[in-house]
């Protein structure tokens, strides 16, 4: 077909004859070294531009923590206690954690500071959290039709019943009838396009389609999801041209949706396999993975350290923990007995493996679990679930 | 600053006002050495130390009341805040026609905050008054039409007051400016679900007739084929009549990667039923030659993924040697090649 116009200088067929060979010599801009800069300087201080974020504290650590982790980083002991003895002082009296000092306390920042100290592993980070008050405030969000609202007076989604199980199964609270109708009311939030909204009737959206299939997965009901229904959906989602994610049909992609996304292959996968399906891959996550880490290491990365929405958007540190949890769900496939890595570019882009239920590293989430799994369920001894409350 | 005489009443700063003279500031504990410290501005830090103030003493007071506005007005994400805020509006029992107003100029200002959204839900359901709401969040979806705490909003309404005239028409005004919001295509569903249903056999055909001709106008638009499939699930895309021979005649004009899978899904469903209509093995060989196509030419993002699903087609209704997913022997099957996800998994 005749071009109308004449093709673009950039694009012309002449510009391979004129390519430099690089004379063999590197220069090798150490992005990670940025990234650790990055968030070594934010887990300490933060800009006023954070003020919007000062009910999200705890984020803040995991988002750092988990960052720190996935490039191999590590914490020094002091910071460590620190992290813990902030967290200790985010607490609820009542039970669960608030977004910061003297805050009510707020599924989100609970999750958030039980993945943080369980990234920190130690006995001091463990014994941080209250668990008998932990259960409590867990029932006291409970709804009576399965789902949980944020905080007491607060909003429904199906975020809260995926930072209910996390939390829950980590700390081993877990009691028969904390999770009464929580599986029924998630499978409610599937859609006719087969990924799952924020509540019943939603459009489907990565980050609660996530939220939504690990807590079945927690809970052990993730066969009764529409699985095939749901691949569909998660696989259109992954963009012909850019190649990382949209979070919606016909929206744009956004580096955060790498693990969002990309991170439900792996629940996926394993469904299927419980399932007794016998045709999955046996060395690939049914994403183009190679695809993924390019955008993500193309366009995300922040040169100053940090990484970010899609090229023009600022860095931030929920971009730069999802942008780097994404990038580790590409680059390693299998668990620690079978693993195949693919990693993109240079070795050292490697990351460490993050678990896909919790997303902190996977030896993290077996330490905890050993730990708590030692102590006995706690009794619920605060009042039983109310409806919500009126203010 | 607790011995430094409290006269000034014009400073910005609550810690130098007369009338707040009597409460004590309560500074953030963050401990003796912080992590994640936020450099908050002099005026943020004065705002919330007064804050801690009065939720410290339980103060239930109009100038707790304006201080929650300053401090909504530095950050509009803090929840507590906004509980303490709702607690003063019963306490006081203060205008809430007012506070809708003041609700209505933070959407605007910030429409992709949870925390006001709910709170407007309070107070709608407070007054029981729905009569603003949809043309209040017609109007936010005047300026962004994919806004998801809107459409939130907007189906709470509605199922809770049931108002449920002139929507379908409101979608479709939305699917004439954007045939590609996926919203507004989410919202045709969830009118018509709770509305007449799908069962009756002239509102499928209207819908899918509706579809197709969207289809011919934006034949690359994923979300007017996701809705083509999702309506059809339930009966089943080989069961209905002619929508096999409608959709072969797009291909010459509306060739899309979504056409040939939606091929794919409806020889899938032939295969599935066992449909008398249909010859097995053509629906059987074409299905796999369409993934293939897929894979290999027209969808190669998610070639990972049409392979599983000529694999898995290939094994559920092949005749013939099992398929594994690689050249090389199969494994011995192994529950190693599970991601170690449970709770109890080592």
């Amino acid at each position: 077909m005749e071009e109308a116009s004449p093709p673009l200088r950039c694009f012309r067929e002449s510009h391979s004859s004129e390519l430099f060979s690089d004379d063999g010599v590197q220069t090798v801009t150490s992005k990670e070294q940025q990234h650790y800069h990055y968030l070594k300087k934010g887990l300490r201080h933060l800009s006023d531009a954070y003020e919007c974020l000062d009910a999200s504290r705890p984020w803040l650590c995991y988002w750092i923590l988990h960052s720190l982790e996935l490039l191999e980083e590590p914490v020094p002991a002091a910071v460590a206690s620190d992290v813990c003895q902030f967290l200790a002082r985010c607490q609820s009296p009542t039970g669960g954690f608030g977004g910061g000092p003297g805050q009510h306390a707020h599924l989100a920042p609970t999750y958030a500071a039980v993945n943080a100290l369980c990234i920190l592993g130690t006995e001091e980070a463990y014994k941080v959290i209250n668990r008998e008050k932990l259960l409590d405030f867990l029932y006291s969000v409970k709804q009576p039709d399965g789902s949980f609202v944020m905080h007491v007076g607060g909003e429904v989604d199906v975020r809260s019943a995926y930072c209910a199980a996390s939390v829950a199964s980590l700390t081993n609270i877990i009691t028969p009838t904390l999770f009464d109708g929580t599986h029924n009311w998630i499978l409610s939030c599937q859609n006719w396009e087969g990924g799952l909204g924020g509540v019943p009737g939603l459009e489907a959206h990565g980050g609660y389609t996530f939220c939504g299939t690990a807590a079945l997965v927690i809970l052990g009901k993730e066969h009764m999801l529409d699985l095939k229904a749901l691949l569909r959906w998660v696989t259109s989602k992954q963009m012909r041209f850019e190649g990382g994610f949209q979070g919606r049909c016909n929206k744009l992609v956004d580096g955060c949706y790498s693990f969002w996304q990309a991170g439900l292959l792996p629940l996926l996968h394993r469904a299927l396999f419980k399932e007794g399906d016998s045709t999955l891959s046996e060395s690939s996550w049914m994403f183009e993975r190679e695809a993924l880490q390019e955008y993500i290491l193309l366009c995300c990365q922040n040169p100053g350290g940090g990484l970010l929405d899609k090229p023009g958007k600022s860095r931030d540190f929920y971009h730069t923990c999802y942008c780097l949890s994404g990038l580790s769900v590409a680059q390693h496939f299998g668990n620690k007995d079978l693993h195949n890595e693919l990693i993109l570019g240079r070795d050292e882009n490697r990351l460490a493996p993050t678990h896909p239920v919790y997303n902190i590293c996977p030896e993290k989430v077996a330490q905890a679990i050993e730990h708590f799994h030692q102590l006995p369920v706690p009794v619920q001894t605060g009042p039983t679930p109310s409806a919500m409350d009126q203010s | 600053t607790s011995n430094k005489t409290r006269y000034l009443s014009h400073s910005s700063l609550f810690l130098d006002r007369k009338e707040w003279a009597d409460l004590e500031p309560v500074p953030q504990d963050d401990g003796p050495n912080p992590v994640v410290k936020i450099a908050y501005s002099e005026k943020f830090t004065d705002v919330f130390d007064m804050f801690r103030a009065l939720l410290q003493n339980d103060e239930k007071s109009e100038r707790a009341f304006a201080l929650t506005t300053e401090a909504i007005d530095l950050n509009a994400a803090n929840y507590t805040v906004w509980h303490y805020r709702r607690v003063l509006l019963q306490a006081l029992d203060k205008d809430l026609r007012e506070e809708m107003k003041y609700i209505t100029a933070i959407i605007e200002d910030q429409p992709k905050n949870y925390q006001v959204w709910h709170h407007r839900r309070m107070v709608v359901e407070w007054l029981n008054d729905p009569s603003e709401e949809l043309q209040f969040v017609a109007e936010i979806l005047s300026q962004d039409a994919k806004n998801y705490h809107a459409w939130q909003h907007r189906q709470w309404v509605m199922q809770e007051y049931k108002l449920w005239d002139g929507e379908l028409e409101y979608v479709e005004e939305l699917l004439e400016e954007d045939v590609r919001n996926n919203s507004a295509w989410n919202q045709r569903h969830f009118v018509i679900n709770h509305t007449s249903g799908y069962s009756d056999s002239s509102i499928l055909d209207r819908e899918v007739q509706y579809t197709l001709k969207q289809i011919k106008k934006a034949p690359h638009n994923e979300s007017a084929w996701n809705y083509l499939n999702g309506i059809l699930q339930d009966g089943g895309l080989s069961s209905f009549p002619g929508l096999l021979e409608q959709v072969t005649e797009l291909q010459d004009t509306c060739s899309s990667p979504y056409l040939t899978a939606f091929l794919v899904d409806l020889y899938e469903d032939a295969l599935e039923t066992n449909s008398s209509s249909y010859d097995q093995q053509e629906m059987f060989n074409k299905a796999l030659e369409l993934c293939k196509f897929l894979a290999e030419e027209k969808d190669t993002i998610r070639r990972e993924y049409w392979n599983y699903v000529s694999r898995s087609l290939q094994n559920t209704y092949g005749s013939g040697d099992p398929v594994s997913a690689s050249s090389d022997p199969p494994p011995p099957p192994s529950s190693s090649q599970l991601p170690d996800m449970e709770p109890s998994d080592p």
